[in-house]
């Protein structure tokens, strides 16, 4: 196959100027089918949705804010290995690690804990790949419909530990709900 | 006798002055509905059932916005351009016959303001000082790309204004008037104008198109490349002006339309109705009858506005001097040599 002849989309058209016959010329014809075409589309379902009433659908692998997650004793799940920081294309994460206190056991579940964890929602595509990357179920991007609400200053955007932690209720939340089971 | 007849025809003006104010108002809605039909929307449907107080809510917000005045060598112009852009869009209404005629209180009432002779005459003199209001609306914005766009509309209109005329001359030859009731009262039946002279029709919707200014002929208005067009400086009720007048003389362009060429309020069993309904039934079954054609052509120009895509400039040239007017003149040779055929056989001794 020579590479004049090669279509990766298989809708490739030759590009031609040759001169238009004289009813062609008048486009009266082209125009009439065009006046076709969006008639046709007079009678179309439409695509609208009403949004305050009606909310679309959203897809089942749709990604919304982050989340660091904790067991359920209530103890934070991540061990600051960096894996998510690397993984991350757009570069919006950073954490400091540090090492756990005997005293600090019910907070972390590993010797190491990130002291800092910050996502640049200015820079984040919740892409998902943080979540693909942790060895330790720590990150997730949930069904929060909220992705990141508006703010006036940019440093506002960069999320810490405050705005990403699980809340302790909603990690008990959890632990009974799993008991229950 | 004679205050009576005022009293009528004043009732009959404010009349249809009123319906070109309805039909320009509920044309900007329909034209938002016709456009999110097209494009797989649903349109307008906040503002009332269906959204049919939307007109009302634009007018109330043109109205209560900030009148901004540019630093122009001339307010008055400034002021004058919509004026001139409405008042002469309303004026054309007046030599339309709405209708045939109503026998009401013991007396035929005319269901036209004025019945003038020259009635085609007069309303290509009207419409042709149209482009006076967005001429001097561009000029007085003292703004450079609103005056390009006046100068793309003034050529724009004299060129179209030709091919327009001789059109008209086509169908004129044939109907032997320039009177509008005489040349509806011609089309009785199914003997519509359009069937006998095709060609002259679509040059002179064309022509139509352009006088009004519509897509694809609405190179005065161009966000990419005016900014906005003529009126890039008005704002509120004076831009609202402007954007009304568009709409009012997208009705009448279509009325004369219905008119020249589509039997204006004539319908087939006509006469029979009016033998057994009696006149009044019959006429005004006629007037509805005219205004659902009017509501036909004001939606093909909303119906081709969302299917061809603007003219460049000189393609729109090309278009009116190399094409319609070359086209319109061979139509008037060939309607000459039909209506004379029969002496022309007779003078070959054929």
């Amino acid at each position: 196959m020579s590479i004049e002849t090669i279509s990766l989309s298989g809708r490739k058209k030759e590009v031609s100027d040759k001169k238009m016959t004289f009813w062609e010329s008048l486009y009266l014809v082209a125009i009439v089918k065009g006046l076709f075409i969006t008639i046709r589309h007079l009678f179309t379902r439409k695509v609208t949705v009403k949004y305050p009433e009606q909310v679309r659908e959203r897809s089942k692998v749709y990604r919304g804010q982050h989340l660091l997650k904790r067991d359920e004793q209530g103890r934070e799940n991540c061990t600051a290995c960096g894996l998510c920081a690397l993984s991350c294309p757009a570069e919006a994460i950073t954490m400091t690690a540090a090492e756990r206190k005997p005293e600090e056991k019910h907070l972390y579940r590993e010797e190491k804990y990130a002291s800092v964890y910050e996502i640049n929602m200015l820079r984040c595509i919740f892409c998902g790949l943080c979540e693909e990357a942790c060895p330790k179920d720590a990150i997730y991007l949930t069904e929060s419909k909220v992705l990141v609400p508006s703010q006036y200053q940019r440093e506002d955007f960069i999320f810490g530990k405050h705005k990403l932690v699980m809340p302790l209720t909603q990690a008990m939340q959890n632990a009974q709900l799993k008991n229950a089971n | 006798m004679e205050s009576s007849i005022i009293i009528e025809k004043s009732i009959f003006i404010f009349v249809i002055f009123g319906l070109t104010m309805l039909m320009a108002m509920y044309s900007t809605w329909a034209e938002r509905k016709v456009a999110a039909w097209l494009q797989d929307r649903i349109g307008p449907n906040r503002a009332g059932p269906w959204g049919l107080l939307q007109p009302l809510a634009d007018g109330l917000k043109l109205f209560s916005k900030e009148e901004f005045l540019p630093d122009t060598p001339n307010k008055f112009l400034f002021v004058a351009g919509p004026a001139i852009s409405m008042s002469v869009a309303l004026m054309t209404s007046a030599v339309i016959p709405w209708g045939d005629k109503l026998e009401m209180f013991g007396r035929t009432v005319v269901l036209q303001a004025t019945d003038i002779d020259v009635a085609l005459l007069y309303i290509f003199g009207v419409l042709s000082v149209g482009v006076y209001g967005i001429m001097i609306g561009g000029w007085a914005s003292n703004n450079k790309f609103s005056l390009m766009s006046a100068m793309r509309a003034a050529s724009q209109m004299i060129s179209y204004e030709v091919a327009m005329g001789l059109s008209i001359i086509a169908l004129l030859m044939m109907t032997g008037t320039l009177s509008l009731r005489e040349i509806a009262a011609g089309q009785q039946g199914m003997n519509w104008n359009v069937f006998y002279q095709p060609v002259g029709f679509i040059i002179f919707l064309v022509c139509s198109f352009a006088e009004t200014n519509r897509t694809p002929f609405d190179l005065a208005e161009c966000e990419a490349e005016l900014i906005g067009g003529y009126h890039t400086e008005y704002s509120s009720m004076r831009m609202g002006f402007y954007l009304f007048a568009e709409y009012a003389s997208m009705f009448i362009s279509s009325t004369i339309l219905a008119v020249l060429y589509f039997g204006a309020y004539n319908y087939p069993g006509m006469s029979w109705a009016l033998e057994n309904w009696g006149v009044n039934a019959a006429n005004l079954i006629g007037f509805g009858v005219l205004f659902a054609k009017i509501c036909f052509f004001i939606f093909f120009y909303m119906w081709v506005r969302w299917t061809i895509p603007r003219f460049r400039y000189d393609q729109l040239m090309r278009l009116g001097w190399q094409g319609l007017i070359p086209i319109a003149i061979v139509n008037i040779f060939i309607t000459g040599i039909v209506m004379l055929w029969p002496e022309i056989m007779s003078a070959l001794g054929m």
